[in-house]
């Protein structure tokens, strides 16, 4: 694998010409918030914002997706998306949680044709992370702000210019065709590896080694009623989070026809497998917050070996309570 | 330790250790700089945790219609009046709750600090004579809060909790006179077309998270109209019609409750406008009926009783 530079001036040049090829999706800022949005222009790219509000999550698997309609006993599948697409200036926190994201949608025992497509058509172009912020906590989860997990290539901020380092093998071959990249030299990768540094040192985060055990036995624990009880029950740490991955299924119709969709649900909502019988297995606030924290570090854990989360920190700075996963996770640990 | 916050403890800690009440729900020190956040103490002895400062911006009255047993709940003006709310819609018994007043000169707005650091991150902030002071790994910075306080206490204008049964610290004195509907009125002078494509841009942003019915007091129902499913009333996709249709029914179910604590708001993690909407029916109920809710305990809800002299100008 091989590493280039790239001119920071060049940068919106360099998006506007993938996108020739590629549908480039990029961080964008709207209404102050950032998201990752496709590009109209180069231009639009918004790199210095530090992590985007909204994870790229949607980017493959979206909030609501129209699987098939019908109309008349007769069904027509949504096709699959063909186009070639890029995501670029995604953290590596991110990445890692595609990552996560895979070992659900294409197990296997099961490959969602929906998700795997987007995954296969996208090349993913990340941005190390050299402001971690206080809420970061990927070290304590298995990443780092630089790690490559997820990542094709990966881009490091090196004041006018970034180094460009080839992951994979699609990734070679991106940036070996391109005419704004020029080869590194030693002395980019001398100062990213002082950069990454920097950034690893600013990232700290909750122990995460004994967690598992602990709650292998913490089901029936009367820690959740005491955990839960400041959490409102809305689904902002679940829906911006990079690795939540839960979804519901269902039919709208309308008078002869209709549509299947597949929308984002939420374990912190009351609706969240609700029987048909009226019966909720998760009836308070209390059973859902435990589903959260252990699917997330147990039964993730059980059934893929990782745990799912990345440590962005979204679900600590958006929660309208400021409902701590790690002080959650620090008080299982001491328990 | 602030004054105020010595003064707090010592009233939580005597509550409970006398047994009035078998919690006091209040706000403690958030884990993320420069924020506070609800808390629930049961026991005299951890009354330490509590704080009182202009960080702490959650209305706790929506956790009042859970609790069990009685409770105490600190209070800045408009949760104090979100309580009242919940009495006159006899969601809490009057007798349940100790109200623990505290006058407010307003709550920071997190967003505002946001945009001001401009991606810098801070470790730490004071409040110091109208000043917030933030501290970062390579700066300091100095605002005054009033530049940083939310849009709903710029507009506020009871900022002492009409009811309480404790008050911690003195009165403010009410700020009065300026029209605290300016923005409703710049919305009621748009066109129809104009006012659809604003609500349309902000509720677009929606990701039905709830947040803000999770964080209203006055959403209290057991089952809420989106979480019906037999029948189901509206879709639950990203679609703009349903996302709508959740947003305006809301607007109208708070219709003549809603006191503008912004709250709803503050939860939101998209920054969608929320207020604009409920303040457009806040200002026509008190036009029309001469109604502002959350004031009195005693007095019946202006979608709730018919008076003789009742305003129907709207069937006419």
């Amino acid at each position: 694998m091989s590493n280039w530079t790239l001119d920071k001036s060049d940068i919106a040049a360099f998006l506007s010409d993938l996108g020739k090829e590629y549908r480039v999706f990029a961080p964008v800022r709207r209404n102050d918030l950032v998201s990752f949005e496709p590009l109209d222009s180069g231009e639009e790219a918004d790199l210095g914002s530090g992590n985007s509000d909204v994870p790229p999550k949607q980017v493959f698997f979206p909030r609501s997706e129209t699987l098939f309609t019908y109309e008349g006993g007769e069904v027509t599948a949504v096709p699959l998306e063909e186009e070639s697409r890029l995501i670029f200036g995604i953290r590596p926190c991110d990445a890692a949680g595609l990552v996560v994201l895979d070992q659900v949608f294409n197990s296997d025992d099961y490959q969602d044709p929906y998700y795997t497509r987007r995954r296969e058509n996208t090349v993913v172009i990340g941005l190390g992370c050299d402001r971690p912020v206080s809420t970061c906590f990927c070290t304590a989860v298995g990443g780092g702000p630089f790690a490559v997990e997820g990542l094709d290539l990966l881009l490091t901020d090196l004041g006018d210019r970034y180094l460009v380092e080839a992951v994979t093998e699609r990734g070679q071959a991106l940036a070996e065709g391109n005419s704004f990249l020029r080869e590194a030299v030693e002395e980019d990768e001398r100062l990213k590896a002082e950069i990454v540094a920097r950034a690893e040192q600013a990232v700290s985060g909750p122990s995460t080694e004994g967690l598992k055990a602990k709650l292998d036995v913490m089901y029936d624990d009367p820690f959740w009623a005491e955990v839960h009880q400041k959490c409102l029950g809305c689904a902002t740490c679940t829906y911006l989070c990079p690795t939540c991955h839960c979804f519901d299924i269902v039919d709208e119709s309308t008078r002869g026809g209709g549509r299947r969709v597949r929308n984002w649900d939420s374990c912190q909502f009351t609706l969240f497998t609700l029987h048909a019988s009226g019966h909720n297995p998760r009836p308070s606030g209390q059973e859902r917050m435990r589903q959260r924290v252990m699917h997330k570090f147990r039964y993730f854990v059980d059934n893929f070996e990782m745990v799912a989360c990345v440590g962005c920190g979204r679900c600590v700075s958006k929660c309208p309570v400021n409902l701590d996963i790690r002080e959650v996770i620090e008080a299982i640990e001491a328990s | 330790m602030s004054e105020l916050e010595e003064l707090l403890r010592a009233k939580a800690r005597q509550l409970l250790a006398e047994g009035q009440v078998q919690q006091v729900i209040g706000y403690e020190r958030g884990t993320v700089p420069l924020r506070a956040r609800p808390c629930f103490v049961r026991d005299p002895e951890q009354v330490e945790r509590l704080v009182w400062n202009p960080h702490c911006e959650n209305n706790l009255a929506t956790y009042l219609h859970q609790a069990d047993g009685k409770v105490a709940i600190v209070a800045k003006g408009c949760d104090a009046r979100s309580i009242v709310n919940e009495i006159v819609e006899r969601q809490v018994p009057r007798g349940d709750v100790v109200i623990i007043g505290v006058p407010c000169q307003g709550v920071v707005d997190r967003r505002k600090v946001e945009e001001l650091l401009d991606g810098r991150d801070a470790f730490d902030g004071q409040i110091t004579q109208g000043h917030l002071v933030i501290h970062g790994t390579d700066f300091e910075e100095s605002v005054e809060l009033q530049a940083v306080w939310n849009d709903s206490c710029a507009t506020c204008r009871h900022r002492n909790p009409p009811v309480y049964d404790i008050l911690i610290g003195e009165l403010v004195e009410a700020e009065d006179g300026e029209d605290v509907f300016v923005a409703v009125r710049e919305l009621e002078a748009k066109t129809a077309d104009e006012r659809w494509a604003y609500f349309s841009s902000e509720f677009s942003r929606c990701i039905r998270c709830y947040a803000c019915r999770q964080a209203c007091p006055s959403c209290y129902c057991p089952e809420c109209f989106v979480d019906q499913t037999q029948p189901s009333w509206f879709a639950k996709s990203d679609e703009l019609s349903d996302v709508m249709a959740f947003h305006l029914v809301r607007a109208y179910h708070v219709a003549g409750r809603c006191l503008d604590c912004g709250a709803c708001a503050r939860a939101c993690p998209m920054g969608i406008d929320l207020r604009t909407l409920s303040r457009k029916l806040q200002k026509d109920v008190r036009e029309l009926f001469d109604y502002e809710p959350g004031m009195d305990v005693e007095a019946a809800p202006a979608l709730g009783s018919y008076r003789q002299d009742d305003s129907d100008k709207f069937i006419k």
